[in-house]
């Protein structure tokens, strides 16, 4: 690991914002300490936010506002999660081992980068990584890469479960900016590669997360997590879709599908979802709605076979979410 | 020299030691401290060899920068019984024969305190999921599971 400064964070420091312009941010480091093992990422100093005001999980009748701090294994199992938003539990419980739950942090997950395998290769080209040096991915062993939103510079995936169950959610985040509070709407903070595949996200230099605000609607009737991948457990997704539904007189009166391990961020198409509001809740509907929401999708030869999962996931998750488990 | 002041307690001991901020804690207790029960297997987060306990919780050892847990209450397979009375963890180990080579095993151990300090597993599911973050190269998992059911019900 390539040698740097450290700094442990106070809340009086943040008032300065300098430190977190010029630094790269630490929380629980299980992904950023690992990229610096492989010398991905090699940052001058770190800025420590573990002892900011950030790790409580506060409840209001607006929903519930999780630090960013939190560890994931604690939000999970928070009672409010589980009864209130079992697809988040469902998904967080989903990701990676329990070891590595109980150190990640809410903010951390969200700004996880891909586990595309040339992200990590240090001496195989990679846009994400170094711009400009072409994505070997396109023309390699693409298996876990993206179908949909893709560009000819980069077909990486985000990786996180919990991300597509905020997508889900319709969560809100909240960013620190230059000493003011922003509210982000989730499917606002991550992009699409396009020509600059490097930013995994719409935040500037200097932000901070600070808390994910989860409406106060969390589909407690109707959800499921599922998510598909090689081995059942301690395994990032093929493919995941976070469904949420709520039916009146087998009618839909509310639908959100969120979908994993196909794109650069969680894919949900609002503008599909509202095509559907006030339809039956049938297997022939969610079938249109998957084709309609994955339309599109192109395959890189070893992940063509994501299309027709991630279809039959879709309307194998809706039909759980009528009755889950 | 670029080091940082961290204070915490180790197996029931209080330290304070300037460290290098790129020290890991598995590398801290292994190669600082001599505690090698503590093992380094991929040192990614992948294998589980490296476990220990913060604060109650299992983590990986390899991926948290030892810099980073100041106040962090830090216990090792070595802190958890002493050589002649083992815990009830390491007794249903031996017990139930649940290891082969034994390199992963304070890794196992140190997994199912924390899945019974958590208290949140359910079904036969949820106990190896909790668990599959602990790989053996012997593939001594059957036993293993056993060990880990009897622990989480007797506790």
């Amino acid at each position: 690991m390539k040698p740097f400064q450290y700094t442990r964070l106070s809340t009086e420091d943040l008032s300065l914002g300098t430190t977190l312009r010029d630094s790269t941010i630490l929380a629980g480091g299980t992904n950023l300490v690992d990229l610096m093992k492989y010398g991905v990422e090699e940052p001058d100093s770190l800025a420590d936010i573990g002892k900011l005001p950030y790790a409580q999980i506060e409840e209001s009748d607006k929903g519930l506002l999780l630090g960013a701090l939190v560890t994931n294994a604690d939000t999970a199992y928070h009672a409010a999660v589980k009864s209130t938003y079992p697809v988040l539990n469902k998904a967080i419980l989903a990701a990676a081992s329990s070891q590595l739950r109980n150190r990640a942090t809410n903010g951390g997950n969200l700004l996880q980068r891909t586990r595309c395998y040339y992200f990590y290769d240090t001496t195989m080209p990679c846009n994400k990584r170094e711009p400009g040096t072409g994505c070997a991915a396109i023309k390699g062993f693409n298996r876990i890469h993206a179908i949909l939103g893709t560009s000819a510079s980069c077909i990486a995936t985000h990786p996180s479960d919990m991300c597509v169950a905020l997508a889900a959610l319709e969560a809100k985040v909240h960013v620190l900016r230059k000493g003011e509070t922003i509210v982000i709407p989730f499917d606002q903070l991550h992009r699409l590669p396009g020509d600059q595949p490097e930013k995994d996200h719409n935040l500037e230099p200097g932000d901070l997360i600070t808390h994910i605000q989860l409406p106060a609607e969390g589909f407690s009737e109707h959800f499921e997590y599922l998510k598909i991948r090689d081995r059942e457990s301690y395994a990032f997704a093929l493919v995941s879709v976070a469904a949420c539904l709520k039916v009146s007189q087998g009618k839909i009166a509310d639908i959100r599908v969120a979908l994993g391990g196909v794109a650069h961020k969680p894919w949900k198409l609002k503008e599909v979802e509202k095509d559907f509001f006030g339809k039956e809740a049938s297997t022939e509907n969610f079938q249109s709605l998957a084709e309609q929401l994955i339309q599109g999708a192109q395959g890189f030869g070893t992940n063509d076979f994501k299309i027709s999962l991630v279809k039959g996931a879709i309307v194998r998750a809706l039909n759980n979410a009528l009755n889950p488990s | 020299m670029n080091t940082n002041l961290v204070h915490f307690t180790l197996n029931g001991e209080p330290v304070e030691v300037a460290i290098e901020p790129w020290t890991t804690l598995l590398d801290y207790l292994r190669y600082h401290q001599k505690l090698v029960g503590t093992k380094k297997g991929c040192d990614h987060g992948q294998c589980g060899a490296c476990t220990v306990l913060i604060d109650g919780n299992s983590v990986n050892s390899c991926l948290c920068l030892l810099v980073s847990l100041d106040g962090a209450e830090i216990t090792t397979i070595e802190g958890v019984a002493t050589a002649d009375n083992l815990s009830p963890e390491q007794q249903i180990f031996i017990e139930e024969d649940a290891y082969q080579c034994g390199f992963c095993t304070p890794g196992q151990i140190c997994s199912t305190i924390a899945m019974c300090n958590r208290g949140e597993i359910n079904s036969e599911e949820e106990l190896k999921d909790w668990m599959s973050g602990n790989l053996c190269r012997c593939a001594a998992y059957k036993n293993i599971t056993k060990a880990a059911r009897r622990i989480y019900e007797e506790s």
